[in-house]
């Protein structure tokens, strides 16, 4: 794969030689150890020989088997719950309803809205309302039909504009609702105006508007959610799940079992796929954790994949009209947008999603006037969450289309007119002062033209077959904590014994993408050391230091940073010990292939070991931590927090398909994907991360939707909701764009969620290119295709 | 209806097990054996996740009843790594073909099925014969890196077949 060297920063010599090492007049470009090379994933090994552990693979001696009610009314009154005949079913241990846990948890301590179970009311077609612990799976599927449920049913939100509505208070579906929205169910709305808007439109020399609509998609990992909750012998619970983010799930235990927190162990098992979709606290860790108190024995919950798919958290459904200003020089004046989105049944991440859907829009163009009404509302379908590119998906594929409606109606190029727009590197944005460090998406969408013949193409290909162009930004974690607080986002502790095998401890939740790889690689490359040494310890709550964990893209860039931090602070002491070793004080060592080389006389050296065991006397195992926190970013205005990170990642992508202009399907030819990811600290899973973003946006843009009829979710299974197979997926040429970031670790940047959101523009905007028409409803089904061409047709006679 | 006993071969070794009627081959393995490296995704025959060979023919565990296995060889991923890892098995993880690896079981065992049939598949070969298996992370691309990968080693090492197909 090309790899492209991005404009923006040079490395930065103290990233590698803090301290000491500045004053020695290190090098600015230290040949990288394992820094930039493919490394395989630590755990794949496990994985490829079906050793993993995942939470569905443990067992525990007297484990007991639990399922889960669920509602089967998408709004209704709880009447009465009769668990009688469950409870006198042989085998059933114990059952529990929303009674026996009252306390209110949710990811955002601004929405704590969810609860265990149902109590007075459900509020969703799928919400847990009881749930039964048995000795054998059978006999608790058994149980929880002779759970007797009354409803009354109230009436139903399933449309995002019925929520908007005033209503009686027994009508709204929880307590807590936007304070400038009273008695209604809106969640949260966002009113951002910057700039003089009206005047920007005016002075226009070309205006662009569109009404968009987006189904809900889901995740879609392949390990269905499963938990084990132990209360032990010690009155401790153990809890094994696959977490994105086990510190939340740490925390919200503790207030839902109102248990100090270390009286809780939450265990990190293998994370078959998250994307968001394992980020929240959820009501069935609650749940277990619930019944193996009143049983004290070990409960497990594996849900099928319908139960998956409702416990959501999926991308909102999204709804809205955004308009564009340009001059007549192709220069973007103004953003106007005002959207819904629909957030189901609970909060979840909401309130960040809500202001995501505004601030995410500036960038990667410079935006001198903005307005933004964002409203997400409660209804009762399943609830909406943090999904990859997490707020910022839809709203890229509305603006990319916009832009490329101006590039039409201006007669410019549309990547020409992109590039008369880009932010540059270094600056900040103009209202919410998002600092751009560096940027490499210039020569990302010049190398993806290049490389796709953009110039021989555009406009020129025969009817039904187009090429498109999408670029998008994203945050590199976010900068400010969840919980608001005084820790750093990120520690990392190493521990190195007598054996020499590296021990690094961290929260940071491996879910595939190869986090503890890189976090070893950080800690190896400092060290100068081989991969093998290193073992990554991230599972436990006892053990790890907190980590805000993996969402937002923040992994690589804060953790990678802590985990630097601590290896330079054992380098001090290796460093240390050689000196005294060889008797070179004040010499300057490179730690290269396991040995500290003196810089100034390369043949005095130090093994690996020789220095360890030196530096470890008298004083036993070298430990040492390292964090990071976020610099303090931003504006001062209400809500400018949202969207802060330290640093952002640019891509432009193109892609190329045929429309069968008798069915309207789209057939993918091609992908150029053009990603500015800082450095590639490794290729191998950077590609890996990109080219599965392609994979799951071409998914969005083309087939994924749930699909609802009166509040029911009706393709709630792998073959209704259709994932791309390998035949929809075309090739997928990945660009990596180096621009080396002053702040990342090595100069890296996040990779693994901002290469979603431009796949999906790519494609409509080749759709308008194959065949002439606009889509403004995605996914862009063959039925919706072929609607929109008909009605070109029409309008054409 | 009673628990009935059914006999079969599971990675060469011979298994006596009382089953339920109703409980399927992916039950039997990851619970009575406890063979969880084959997983399962979907319980519907959706993902492709459950994948093992029965007889040499890959099959998906969650749609075959136990007790259709009577008399019947079954390999999982579990046997792919006796004595030495499986050249597909170390392709996966050094191409990147496995990231939350949930699904990765189910490809090498389609995979094993495909090379043991086509020594020398095309890339649109390997579509075809994984157009079943669902990975949500990879975006396909290193999937068939590595079986392009493992197929070229296995076509070396014909000669002393270190890797006969099991059946």
């Amino acid at each position: 794969m090309p790899i492209v060297s991005g404009s923006g920063q040079t490395r930065n010599n103290h990233q590698l030689n803090k301290g000491v090492w500045t004053e020695s007049g290190a090098p600015a470009e230290a040949p990288f150890n394992v820094i930039g090379k493919r490394v395989p994933l630590k755990d794949a090994y496990r994985k490829v020989t079906g050793e993993g552990v995942y939470a569905d693979d443990m067992k525990f001696p007297g484990m007991l088997h639990c399922r889960i009610l669920r509602a089967t009314t998408p709004h209704a009154k709880i009447i009465s719950i009769d668990t009688s005949r469950a409870e006198a079913l042989p085998g059933v241990r114990a059952v529990v309803t929303g009674r026996d846990a009252e306390n209110r948890f949710g990811v955002l301590p601004v929405s704590q809205d969810e609860v265990a179970m149902a109590r007075d009311k459900v509020i969703y077609n799928g919400e847990p309302v009881a749930a039964v612990a048995a000795d054998t799976e059978e006999i608790a599927a058994e149980a929880i039909w002779l759970i007797d449920v009354k409803y009354e049913p109230l009436q139903e939100f399933l449309k995002p504009r019925d929520s908007l509505k005033e209503v009686a208070p027994e009508l709204q579906l929880h307590e807590k609702v936007e304070k400038k929205h009273p008695n209604t169910n809106i969640h949260k709305a966002v009113d951002q105006e910057f700039g003089d808007v009206e005047a920007a439109f005016k002075e226009a020399g070309a205006i662009v508007s569109a009404e968009f609509k987006f189904d809900g998609i889901s995740h879609g990992f392949t390990e269905p959610h499963a938990v084990i909750a132990h209360w032990d012998a010690d009155d401790r619970l153990q809890l094994y799940t696959p977490q994105q983010v086990p510190h939340y799930t740490h925390r919200a235990l503790a207030k839902v079992l109102e248990l100090p927190m270390h009286q809780i162990q939450v265990i990190r098992t293998m994370v078959g796929g998250g994307f968001g979709g394992k980020s929240d606290p959820f009501q069935h860790e609650m749940i277990a954790a619930l019944l193996s108190m009143r049983t004290r024995r070990p409960v497990k919950v594996t849900m099928d994949r319908e139960e998956t798919f409702l416990t959501g958290r999926g991308r909102h459904p999204t709804e809205g009209k955004l308009a564009m200003a340009f001059s007549k020089d192709g220069k973007l004046l103004a953003l106007d947008s005002d959207v819904i989105i629909d957030g189901g049944a609970y909060g979840s991440f909401g309130v960040v999603s809500a202001y995501y859907n505004g601030v995410l829009s500036n960038g990667p163009y410079r935006i001198p006037a903005f307005r933004y009404h964002g409203k997400r509302i409660y209804s009762n379908r399943i609830p909406s969450g943090a999904m990859r590119g997490h707020g910022s998906v839809n709203p890229r594929y509305c603006t990319e289309t916009l832009v490329d409606m101006a590039a039409v109606e201006l007669g410019i190029d549309p990547c020409e007119l992109r590039m008369r727009n880009f932010l540059e590197s270094n600056t900040l944005t103009p209202f919410h002062k998002f600092r751009i460090t560096s940027n490499g998406i210039r020569e990302g969408l010049a190398e993806a033209m290049k490389r796709s013949d953009w110039k021989n193409k555009w406009g020129k290909l025969p009817y039904g077959h187009g090429i498109g162009v999408g670029c998008a930004w994203y945050i590199s974690g976010s900068a400010l904590p969840i919980h608001w607080n005084k820790l750093p986002q990120s520690t990392v502790h190493l521990k190195i014994d007598l054996d020499g095998g590296i021990a690094v401890h961290s929260l940071a939740a491996d879910i595939g993408q190869g986090s503890d790889t890189v976090l070893a690689q950080c800690v190896a490359e400092v060290l100068g050391v081989d991969m093998d040494r290193i073992h990554v310890k991230s599972t436990t709550t006892d053990t790890a230091p907190i980590d805000l964990g993996s969402y937002s893209s923040r992994v690589t860039f804060m953790a990678g940073n802590a985990a630097r931090a601590a290896a330079e602070e054992i380098r001090h002491k290796l460093a240390d010990a050689a000196a005294r070793l060889t008797g070179q004080r004040g010499e300057y060592f490179d730690f290269v292939n396991e040995e500290l080389v003196c810089r100034s006389k390369p043949d005095v050296r130090v093994g690996f070991m020789e220095a360890l065991h030196e530096a470890q006397a008298d004083v036993g195992a070298l430990i040492a931590s390292g964090s990071y926190q976020s610099p303090p970013l931003g504006s001062t205005f209400k809500g400018s927090n949202a969207g802060l990170s330290p640093s952002y990642s640019f891509s432009a992508f193109i892609c190329e398909l045929k429309v069968d202009l008798e069915t309207g399907f789209v057939q993918p030819l091609k992908v150029w994907a053009a990603h500015d990811c800082g450095k590639a600290l490794n290729p191998l899973s950077v590609e890996g991360q990109i080219e599965g973003s392609v994979h799951m946006g071409l998914g969005q843009a083309l087939t994924e939707q749930l699909r609802y009829r009166n509040g029911q979710l009706l393709n709630a299974n792998f073959l209704d909701y259709k994932i791309p197979t390998p035949f929809d997926t075309p090739e997928i040429e990945v660009i990596i764009v180096e621009s080396h970031d002053p702040e990342g670790p090595f100069g890296a940047k996040e990779c693994g969620e901002g290469a979603l959101a431009p796949v999906i523009p790519a494609i409509g905007n080749a759709i308008y290119d194959a065949v002439g028409v606009r889509m403004f409803e995605v996914p862009m089904t063959p039925d919706r295709i072929l609607k929109a061409i008909e009605k070109k047709q029409r309008e054409g006679k | 209806m009673a628990k009935q006993l059914l006999k079969l071969k599971v990675n060469g070794r011979d298994f006596e097990v009382a089953v339920e009627p109703y409980h399927t081959l992916a039950q039997v393995l990851r619970n009575e054996l406890n063979l969880t490296g084959t997983k399962v995704g979907c319980d519907m025959g959706t993902c492709g996740c459950c994948t093992v060979h029965i007889d040499g023919k890959a099959k998906l565990s969650c749609l075959t009843l136990a007790l259709e296995c009577q008399g019947t060889s079954v390999h999982t991923i579990e046997s792919l790594n006796e004595y030495q890892m499986h050249p597909l098995q170390k392709a996966f993880a050094e191409c990147g073909g496995s990231q939350c690896g949930y699904c990765t079981p189910g490809f090498i065992m389609k995979s094993a099925e495909l090379l043991a049939k086509n020594p020398d598949p095309t890339r649109e070969e390997i579509k075809a014969a994984l157009a079943g298996n669902l990975c949500r992370c990879t975006g396909f691309m290193k999937i068939y890196d590595a079986v392009e990968q493992a197929a070229s080693e296995l076509r070396q090492k014909t000669s002393d077949k270190p890797f006969p197909v099991r059946s």
